[in-house]
C-alpha cells in the first residue's frame, strides 16, 4: 500500500516536472513570438533610417565663374532672349578647366563635366538673371554635384570601402584634390522638399509629390468625412431595423475588407472610363480613396454615436427636442472627437495607398509640383514604388528618405489622433 | 458662366431665399402676435424656401453635368462630315482628342483639313450653348423654386417636419452610397469580364495552366496569340498567401496569448503599440524593404548553402508578408482571448492545471471560432495584397510550388496589365478585370465566413 503510494506520488512528481517544463516552454514561445515582433519593427526602422539619413544632405563642389559675355553671347544685358539662350553649359565647362588644368583629351574632359550635375547651368543663370551686373565679373559658388560623385564621396568613410562602380580613378583624384583644399562638402539638401521628380537623382526631391499628397488627401477628406458621418448617423439613429438597414450594415463591414486595388479597378472603370474624370490628377486619386475610407469613417463614428449615452437622447426628447434636433445639437457635438479620431486614421491609410493609384494614372513621371486640384499628380508612395524601380544606386538613398518622410507624417497622424482621443473623449 | 460660378450663384440665391423665408414667417409671427403663434422656428421657414430654391436646380446641374460630355460628342459625331468620321473606337478617340485640342487652341489650325475645323469650331459652339442652357435651366429653377416655396408660407406650415425629412433623406443617401460602391464594383468587374469571357471561353481561363498575356496589337504583327490560363496566378497566389500565414499565425497567436495571459501591465504597454506600428507601415514600404533587403538576403543565405534562390523569390515576398499581418491576427486573436470568460479560466486552474494547460485546453478551444474568423480575414489580406508581391514577387507566371522560384499573382498581374496606357478592347487589358472578379469574389466570400464566424462567437459569449 504504502510503496504503490510512494508510486503514484514518484509517478505524480516526474509527470508534473514535465508539466511545468512544458509550461516554461510554452512561455518561451510566446517571448520568442514577441521579440521577433519587434525585431521586425526594429530592423525596418534601422534599415531604412540606415539607407536614408544620408538623402538629406547633398554633395556640393565649390566653383569660381567668370560670368564671360563672350561664352555667354550676350552682348546687350537687358536683352531678355538673349539671356535665355546663353551658353551657361560653357561657364560651367570654362571654370571646371580653370580649377583643373591637367585635362588632356576628350575622355577626360567628359569625366571632368560630369563632376557637377547639370542643374549648375539653370542656377548660373538665375544669377545672372536677378542680378544682371555680375556679367563679366567672378564669383565663387557652391553647385550641386553629380549623384555618382555624391554617392562616392558619401561612401568614403565606410568600413568596406567607398563605392568605385560610377567613378573614374582620375575623378577619384580630382575629388580627393577637391577634399584637400576644402572645395566639396554635405551640405543640408533643402532641394529635397522643394522640387518635383528628375531623371537625375541629385535634382529629385519629394516636393511635388507631398503638394500631390496634400491636394489628393484634401479631397477624399472633403468627400469621406461628411458622408461617412452622415450614413454613421443615419444607421445609429434614424434607420429603422429592417432588411434594407442590415443590407447596407453587411455592405460596409465587406467594403471594409474588400483588397484596395478593387477600388482602382472601380476608379477605372466607373470614374474614367464611364464620367470621364481625367486621369493622373488629384480629384481622380481623391474620389478612389475617398470611396475607399469610406467604410472605416462610418465605422469608427458609429462607434463614436453609440458611446454617446440615452440618457442625453432622453433628455433632449424629453423637453420638446425633435429627433433631429436631438442628433444635430447634443449627439453630434459629444461624438465629434471620436469622430475625428477615426477620420484621422482613415486619413492616414489614405496617405499611405499605393495600389489603386496606380489603376488610375497616377504612376505618371511628374517633374512640376502641381499647382491645383485638376494638374497631374502624383503621391507620396507612389513616388517612393517609382523611385525603388530605378535603376540608379542614388535612387536607394532618396527612396529610403522618402520612406522617412511618409512614416513621419503617418506617425504623426496617428500620434495626433491618440492625444486627441485622450484629450477631448468623455467617459460616462 | 463656368460650372463654379453658377453653383457659387446658386449657393447665394438660396441664400437670398433664406432671408426672405425668414423675414415672411417673421412677418406671419407680428400679425399673430410673436414667434410662439408659429408652426416651427423662423429659420426652418428660412432653411425651407432655401431648399426649395438650392435643391432641384443642383440636381438638375448634377444631371445635366453627368451627361453632357456624352451628349455633346454624339451630337458632334452626328454631324461630322463623313470623310473624316471614325470607323473605330481607337480612330474615334484619335479624332476626339484631335478636334478637343484643336477647339482649345493647343494644335495650331495650320494645315489641318477644313473638315476638322469645321468640326472644332461646332464643338467649340456645343459647348458654349450647353453652358448657357445650363445657366439659364439651372438659375429659372432656382428662381421658380424660390418663389414657389416662399408663395406656399403660411403660419401653420409644417416647416420643421419637412427640412428633417430632407434631412433625413440626405443621411438615407449617404448611408446608401455603401451599395451603390458595392454594385459599382460589380458592375465594373462583372461588365469588362463578360467581354473577356467572349474572346476567352471560361473554362480555358479558370484551368488553363499557360498564362502569357501578350496579345498582337495590330493584326499584321507577329507575336503571342496569347494564352490565359490563370492557374500559375493562382497557385503563385496561394503560395505566397500560404509562406504569409505561415509566419503570421505563429507569431501573432503566440504573441496575442502572451500579451494577454501572461504579460504584466508594462510589458503590454509597451509591446502592443510596439507591434500595431507595424499595422500601419505602408504596404509600399513593405515592398521596398522586401525587394531591396530581404531578398538579397535569402539569395546570399541560400547560396551559403548552395542553394540557387532567385532574386524575385515568392519566400521573401511572403516573408515580409507574413510580418506585415503579425499584428493584425494578434490584435483580432487579442480581442477573442480577451473575450473568453474569467470564470472558465478560474475553473480549470481550480481544477490544478498549469496555465499552459489551461490556455491549449480550455481557451484556445472557446476561443477557436473567433481566432479562425481572423485568419480568414488574415488570408483575404494576403490573397488581396498588391504592393509587395508588386515590388517583390516576379513577372513570370510559373507553375510551381517550390519558394525559391519566382511566382507571380493575381494582384501582379492587374497591376501590370493596367497600368500605362490600355486600350479596351483587348484581351489583355480585359483579362485584368476577369482577374479582379475572380479576386473579388474570393476575398468576399472569406470575409463574409469570417464576419459571420467571429459575429456568431461574440454573441455566444455575450
Amino acid at each position: 500500500m504504502s510503496s504503490s503510494s510512494k508510486d503514484t506520488t514518484q509517478q505524480i512528481r516526474k509527470s508534473l516536472a514535465k508539466r511545468y517544463r512544458a509550461e516554461k516552454r510554452f512561455r518561451l514561445y510566446g517571448v520568442l513570438a514577441i521579440l521577433f515582433g519587434l525585431l521586425c519593427v526594429a530592423t525596418l526602422f534601422v534599415d531604412i533610417i540606415g539607407k536614408g539619413h544620408g538623402a538629406f544632405r547633398q554633395t556640393y563642389i565649390e566653383l569660381t565663374v567668370n560670368y564671360d559675355a563672350d561664352i555667354l553671347g550676350v552682348s546687350d544685358i537687358n536683352d531678355k532672349q538673349q539671356l535665355a539662350l546663353g551658353n551657361y553649359a560653357g561657364l560651367v565647362k570654362k571654370s571646371l578647366r580653370s580649377k583643373f588644368t591637367d585635362v588632356s583629351g576628350r575622355r577626360e574632359k567628359r569625366e571632368l563635366y560630369t563632376l557637377v550635375s547639370n542643374s549648375a547651368e539653370y542656377e548660373l543663370a538665375d544669377r545672372i538673371k536677378t542680378s544682371p551686373s555680375l556679367l563679366g565679373q567672378s564669383e565663387k559658388l557652391w553647385v550641386l554635384a553629380d549623384d555618382d560623385i555624391d554617392t562616392y564621396f558619401k561612401s568614403l568613410n565606410r568600413s568596406d570601402g567607398p563605392f568605385i562602380g560610377r567613378t573614374s580613378e582620375k575623378q577619384q583624384q580630382w575629388i580627393q584634390s577637391l577634399i584637400d583644399e576644402g572645395g566639396i562638402k554635405l551640405r543640408f539638401n533643402s532641394n529635397f522638399f522643394k522640387t518635383g521628380d528628375s531623371r537625375e537623382p541629385e535634382q529629385a526631391g519629394i516636393g511635388g509629390a507631398i503638394v500631390g499628397s496634400l491636394f489628393t488627401l484634401f479631397i477624399t477628406l472633403v468627400i469621406s468625412f461628411p458622408i461617412g458621418v452622415a450614413a454613421a448617423v443615419y444607421l445609429e439613429e434614424f434607420a429603422p431595423k429592417n432588411r434594407w438597414t442590415d443590407f447596407i450594415e453587411v455592405n460596409i463591414n465587406n467594403l471594409a475588407a474588400v483588397p484596395s486595388i478593387i477600388f482602382g479597378l472601380l476608379g477605372l472603370a466607373i470614374f474614367i472610363n464611364f464620367f470621364h474624370v481625367p486621369r493622373s490628377v488629384p480629384i481622380i486619386g481623391g474620389l478612389v480613396l475617398a470611396v475607399m475610407t469610406l467604410p472605416t469613417i462610418i465605422i469608427s463614428s458609429r462607434a463614436a454615436i453609440k458611446s454617446v449615452p440615452p440618457s442625453i437622447r432622453e433628455a433632449g426628447i424629453g423637453i420638446g427636442a425633435s429627433p433631429v434636433q436631438v442628433v444635430l445639437h447634443h449627439v453630434l457635438p459629444l461624438a465629434l472627437p471620436g469622430m475625428l479620431t477615426g477620420t484621422i486614421i482613415g486619413m492616414a491609410q489614405a496617405l499611405g495607398e499605393t495600389a489603386p493609384l496606380l489603376m488610375i494614372g497616377m504612376v505618371a513621371f511628374i517633374v512640376d509640383v502641381p499647382g491645383g486640384f485638376t494638374d497631374p499628380a502624383t503621391v507620396l508612395p507612389v513616388q517612393i514604388f517609382l523611385w525603388a524601380d530605378s535603376p540608379e544606386r542614388a535612387f536607394v538613398e532618396k527612396t529610403s528618405a522618402a520612406i522617412m518622410v511618409l512614416l513621419a507624417f503617418l506617425i504623426t497622424m496617428n500620434t495626433l489622433a491618440v492625444v486627441l482621443r485622450k484629450r477631448l473623449e468623455r467617459r460616462w | 458662366m463656368q460650372t463654379s460660378n453658377l453653383i457659387i450663384a446658386l449657393l447665394v440665391m438660396s441664400a437670398l431665399a433664406y432671408y426672405f423665408g425668414y423675414q415672411r414667417s417673421q412677418g406671419f409671427a407680428r400679425q399673430l402676435g410673436g414667434v410662439r403663434n408659429l408652426h416651427s422656428l423662423p429659420t426652418y421657414y428660412g432653411m425651407r424656401v432655401a431648399l426649395w430654391c438650392g435643391l432641384p436646380s443642383v440636381l438638375l446641374l448634377f444631371i445635366g453635368l453627368a451627361f453632357e460630355e456624352s451628349i455633346i460628342s454624339k451630337l458632334l459625331l452626328s454631324g461630322l462630315r463623313a470623310d473624316i468620321r471614325p470607323n473605330s473606337i481607337a480612330e474615334y478617340n484619335l479624332l476626339m482628342n484631335k478636334i478637343e485640342n484643336l477647339a482649345s487652341g493647343a494644335l495650331s489650325a495650320e494645315g489641318v483639313r477644313p473638315a476638322l475645323l469645321d468640326a472644332a469650331a461646332a464643338l467649340a459652339y456645343l459647348r458654349d450653348t450647353s453652358q448657357r442652357l445650363f445657366t439659364a435651366m439651372a438659375v429659372l429653377t432656382a428662381g421658380i423654386g424660390g418663389l414657389w416655396g416662399w408663395w406656399k408660407m403660411s403660419a401653420q406650415l409644417r416647416a420643421r417636419q419637412q427640412v428633417e425629412k430632407v434631412f433625413k433623406g440626405f443621411l438615407l443617401l449617404c448611408a446608401s452610397l455603401a451599395i451603390l460602391t458595392t454594385l459599382g464594383i460589380l458592375l465594373s468587374v462583372i461588365f469588362e469580364s463578360l467581354r473577356f469571357f467572349q474572346q476567352v471561353p471560361i473554362s480555358e481561363f479558370l484551368f488553363g495552366l499557360e498564362w502569357s498575356p501578350q496579345t498582337a496589337i495590330r493584326a499584321d504583327q507577329v507575336g503571342g496569340s496569347g494564352s490565359f490560363g490563370a492557374v500559375p496566378l493562382f497557385l503563385g497566389t496561394l503560395l505566397i498567401s500560404l509562406i504569409a500565414m505561415m509566419v503570421a499565425v505563429p507569431a501573432g497567436l503566440m504573441s496575442a496569448i502572451y500579451l494577454a495571459e501572461y504579460a504584466g501591465s508594462k510589458v503590454r504597454s509597451f509591446v502592443k503599440p510596439t507591434l500595431e506600428i507595424l499595422a500601419g507601415v505602408p504596404t509600399v514600404v513593405y515592398g521596398y524593404f522586401a525587394a531591396l533587403t530581404v531578398a538579397p538576403l535569402i539569395r546570399a543565405t541560400g547560396a551559403d548553402f548552395g542553394l540557387s534562390v532567385t532574386s524575385e523569390s515568392a519566400l521573401a515576398a511572403g516573408l515580409v508578408m507574413g510580418i506585415m499581418i503579425i499584428p493584425f491576427i494578434s490584435s483580432l486573436a487579442d480581442d477573442v482571448i480577451n473575450a473568453v470568460p474569467q470564470t472558465m479560466r478560474d475553473g480549470s486552474l481550480a481544477l490544478g492545471a498549469t496555465h499552459s494547460e489551461t490556455i491549449k485546453q480550455v481557451i484556445i478551444p472557446a476561443a477557436l471560432p473567433g481566432i479562425v474568423g481572423g485568419v480568414l480575414l488574415a488570408v483575404s489580406r494576403a490573397i488581396g495584397e498588391t504592393m509587395i508581391v508588386v515590388m517583390a514577387a516576379g513577372l513570370a507566371a510559373n507553375l510551381t510550388v517550390n519558394p525559391l522560384e519566382t511566382v507571380t499573382t493575381v494582384t501582379v498581374q492587374i497591376v501590370t496589365l493596367l497600368v500605362g496606357d490600355q486600350e479596351f478592347d483587348s484581351a489583355k487589358t480585359l483579362s485584368a478585370f476577369a482577374l479582379g472578379l475572380m479576386l473579388f469574389l474570393v476575398t468576399l466570400g472569406l470575409n463574409f465566413i469570417a464576419l459571420r464566424v467571429v459575429k456568431k462567437y461574440r454573441e455566444q459569449y455575450e
